[in-house]
Order: structure tokens, then sequence, then C-alpha cells
């Protein structure tokens, strides 16, 4: 750990400064959102978020708080850059991606400012390994709008059994309707594919559903192409938060509990599919 | 020409087994050498190939209980053979608790190399399993393309870190690069280092051993040149998916892993086991 506790004058340039003594906890989150070869990265004082996108329909963020750190030191405001995300997470991990007890990979990751690559020094029992990778210039990132005054359903509830209903989803149907309603049945997703349609509700009292805030009934469709990396986040995760806008807008919230017990989020926005509007209009 | 041999002990069967297979992870056919004292497995792939050398010397007084062997003639008494060692391992699938394995050289139609596994049963009845594995004979006047390959002077020896902790980490650099520069010097160091349009990783290794090179010459007695620093790298850029294959066979648990680089030209890795050794030589590829 000998790593971590040095804080030599030569670390004085870096805008952005972070150590920690488990790379897992950044790792695991990070896999969470990789559906995407890039991804931007944006640190702050609060911590590091990280944004992936696909289609301009689906945006992935995961966000690692400076708690999760033991040493987090941002100067500038706010820093933004690109990154191959494959690369990123080949290196996070250069010493084995399975944990063994006993054993942790400590990170510290350094970045001096526009234009210059991310460096990570990752060490494990003596063996130190050093990684400089380009950072790319920022591209504009979606604004989803989604803001909780707006919200009209919302579902709490334990990973567990939305993990089984994702598992079981007919990969042949195009869409994933999603159906939230205060009246039965309540909560819905419904498959449309080769072999007929699928329905799995999830009753409002079950134990299984912690919070239950649905004010409309709105049946909303998503195309399970997009929806289908959030499984990875969903596998991980202990509780997710679903809900939709007026606009049908879905949002989900992935509480992830990394090792060392701290809770990070991992969120999904999802624009519904456009069918269905035309089938409403 | 003719060879017989019984390996009737279960631990030098799973020994024997163990080594068979991590020969069949690295190469698909090779040499097989029968001499009065040592079998061995060469491989000597032609350059356009990859130019890869194999050469694993297993001491037959080591494995076998009896062993009988007639080679071509009285002054060359020896026997080359080609043979699939994917072939082997499957043999020795079935003898992991056999009570013997009897290895013959016969001829069914084509020459083989027959193993006769005897295994064990409740009953009076003897159960055997036999299989015949195709092997091709290597005439006499080829013999001298599977002579020892040459060891050239080494610019650094140094032992392996723990092959467990590499395989980790060349496994991650093969999805980055196709090559990897693997360096040491003679002060125990030891760096893999890849390195891409979008990214450079080194990983640094510290306080191995350096063993003493009997065959290096003392330069101070061949030469007024200074010793040569021990803080020096000595490079080599290798083919990346040929080391991680190398690091994935191992099955052997090595007691020593000695690497050797030769600036340049070629990187030479020595597994030894008891007393069975294996050299993998890995040709330097310019970048």
């Amino acid at each position: 750990m000998a790593l971590l506790t040095q804080h030599d004058d030569s670390e004085n340039h870096y805008v952005m400064l972070a150590k920690l003594d488990n790379v897992r906890n950044v790792s695991n989150i990070l896999k969470a959102i990789h559906f995407k070869e890039t991804a931007t990265l944006f640190a702050s004082s609060l911590g590091i978020k990280v944004t992936v996108e696909d289609s301009k329909c689906v945006q992935a963020n995961a966000f690692i708080q400076e708690g999760v750190f033991h040493y987090f030191n941002v100067k500038d405001e706010q820093i933004t850059f690109k990154i191959n995300l494959t690369v990123f997470l080949e290196c996070l991990t250069i010493f084995g991606s399975t944990s063994m007890p006993g054993i942790s990979t400590s990170l510290k990751m350094c970045y001096a400012g526009y234009g210059c690559p991310l460096v990570l020094v990752l060490e494990e029992e003596g063996v130190l390994t050093d990684c400089t990778i380009k950072t790319l210039e920022p591209d504009e990132v979606l604004d989803f709008n989604f803001c909780s005054s707006n919200v009209i359903n919302k579902v709490i509830m334990k990973s567990e059994c939305l993990k089984e209903a994702f598992s079981e989803l007919d990969m042949t149907s195009d869409v994933l309707q999603i159906l939230m309603s205060p009246d039965p049945p309540y909560f819905r997703l419904s498959t449309f594919g080769n072999a007929g349609s699928t329905h799995s509700d999830f009753p409002k009292d079950s134990d299984m559903i912690e919070s239950f805030t649905c004010t409309q009934t709105k049946t909303n469709r998503y195309k399970i192409s997009l929806l289908k990396p959030s499984v990875k986040a969903l596998g991980l995760s202990t509780r997710v938060s679903i809900r939709t806008d007026n606009r049908g807008f879905l949002s989900l919230q992935y509480m992830i509990k990394n090792e060392d017990g701290q809770v990070c989020f991992v969120e999904y926005y999802c624009a519904p599919d456009e069918d269905e509007d035309d089938e409403e209009s | 020409m003719r060879f017989r041999g019984k390996i009737a002990d279960i631990g030098c069967i799973q020994h024997f087994t163990r080594i068979i297979g991590t020969l069949s992870k690295l190469i698909k056919v090779c040499v097989l050498r029968i001499t009065p004292s040592n079998w061995y497995f060469i491989l000597s792939e032609k350059l356009v190939s990859g130019g890869v050398h194999i050469w694993c010397e297993l001491p037959q007084g080591h494995f076998f209980d009896e062993y009988a062997l007639e080679g071509v003639s009285e002054e060359a008494n020896e026997i080359f053979l080609e043979l699939a060692p994917e072939n082997l391992t499957r043999a020795l699938k079935t003898a992991q608790n056999a009570k013997w394995i009897k290895i013959k050289l016969t001829k069914k139609h084509s020459p083989c190399l027959t193993f006769e596994v005897d295994l064990p049963t409740l009953s009076s009845h003897s159960r055997t399993v036999v299989h015949d594995i195709p092997v091709t004979v290597i005439p006499r006047r080829h013999w001298e393309d599977y002579e020892e390959p040459e060891v050239p002077q080494f610019d650094v020896t140094i032992a392996m870190p723990q092959l467990k902790i590499l395989k980790n980490v060349v496994d991650k650099m093969k999805n980055l690069s196709n090559y990897v520069i693997l360096s040491a010097n003679q002060n125990g160091e030891m760096k893999l280092m890849v390195e891409t349009d979008m990214v450079s990783v080194s990983t640094h290794f510290r306080d191995l051993v350096n063993p003493v090179n009997k065959d290096r010459v003392p330069s101070s007695q061949s030469s007024d040149a200074p010793e040569p620093d021990p803080h020096q790298f000595a490079e080599a850029r290798i083919d990346i998916r040929k080391f991680a294959q190398f690091l994935t066979g191992q099955q052997v648990n090595p007691t020593k892993v000695i690497c050797n680089i030769a600036k340049k030209k070629v990187v030479h890795f020595f597994l030894l086991h008891d007393d069975v050794s294996l050299q993998y030589f890995m040709p330097v590829v310019s970048s």
C-alpha cells in the first residue's frame, strides 16, 4: 500500500488525482455500462461520472462518488474527456478480473489536463503496471431532460425478480412493452415474438416490490435491443427503480453495492419506440 | 526397429499425462525421438510458420519400468517418429487409474504407437483398452532436421515470476496488441510492454532471481570491455498469442522457469520439473 501513501510533488500538476485500494470497486461499475467502445468521462469534486450512449436513444451513466476513493482531488470545476472504454477496462483488470481472497489491486489514476493521456498505476502483490491511455475530444452527450417532477409512474423493486424476468425475455420480439398502472395488472412486461406474446405481471403487494407509486395507466414500448445491455447492470445490482415520465421516457436506476459495502448508482435512460406513438395518434 | 516400454506406477502415469498434455496444448504435430536413455519431443517450425522451437526431454528411467529399444541400426540406436501429441493425450485419458500402460511400436496396416492400458477390475477378469496412434517413421536422412537447437549467447538470464500472474497480464495485453516487448535485466527486474495508438501498458516485476549462467564467458577474461550494466534491460519483441499459449498450456507446475533473452534474436524459456525439462524458443519479431 506504499503506493497510496505517497504524496510527492510530482503529483501536484494533475488536475485529477484519484487513488483507491480495490480497483474492482471501479471496474465492476464500469463493466455494467460497457455496451459501446467509447465513453465520456466527467469528473468533479463530487466524483466521476462515465456516460455511454447508443443510437441517440439510450444512455447509461455510472456514478462513482468520491467516497469510493481513498484520495480524490479534482482541481478544475469539471473535467470532461472521451476515452476508449474497452481499453480502459482491460487496463483496470490487467491483473485478472476474478477476485482472489485477500488480494486486491490498488489503483492510482491521474490526468494532467486537456490533451493529456489518462495515466493509471496499478499494483498487486508488488507487481506494478503503468498504463497511459489516450483521451479524445468529448462529444456532446444527450440530455434526456428527465426530471422527477414529470415522472408519472415509479416502481422500486428488488433486482432479483427482475433479473429472472429479463433473462427469460423473448429476444425474437422487437420491443419490450412496459405497463404501469394504479389498477391491476399494476406492472406488466410484455413481448411480442415469433412464438407468440408473453406477459409477466408483478402484483404491487409482492414482497419484491418495495415502493409502488403509479398515478396513471401508461403503456410504453422500448426497443429490446436497446434495453438488453442494461442486464449487465441489473446483474450486479440489489435494487432497481423503474420510472417513466409524461413523454414515455424510461429511467432505470440500479443500486449497486461494491465489495466494501458502498452504494453506487448506474442509470439507464431510454427513449420510447416511435411506432407506439403512431398507434396512439 | 523395435520399441516396447511399460509404465506401472500411477504417479508416473499421471506425471507423464501432464507433460504430454502440456505439449499437446502447444503443438499439433511433433517428432518423438526415442533413444536408449531419453524420450524427446521436438518441434522445429520453419521461420515462415512462426519459427518456434520446442525441445522436451524425458529421462526414460524416470517413467518406465520396462524399456526395450532396438533402433534402426546398431550404431544409430534411435527411432524418430512423427505424431500428434493430442492423440497421446486421448490415449492417456483412459489411463488415469490404470494398473499399467504398455507402449509398443507396432505395424497395423501402417506404423502405430500402441498404448495398452490395463484398468483395475473388481472381478478376476482383466479390462484392457488399446489405442493405436498412427505415426510416421522419419528416415535417417532427415534426422539432422531435429537436432537440439543451438543455444545462443544470452544477454539476460532471469527466473520468471509466478506464471499465474504473468498469464493474467498477458491475457489482457493480448486484447490490446499482437506483440509484446519482453525485457529484463541482471538486477532481478522484468518488464512486459505493449504499445498501440490508443494505449501503452507496461507491467514491472521486481525482486526476481538471476540464476548464474554457467555458460556465460566472464567478460573480464574474454575482453577488456567493462562488465555489462546490471540495470541495462535486454528487449525482445515477441508474438503475444504464442506467448499466451505457452503460459496457458502449462500443466506441470514447473519448479523453475528460466527466461533467457538474446537481444534481437530469440527468447528462450526453460522449464524444469524434476528431471523433465522443456525448452521453448520464441523468435524475436522485428518491429
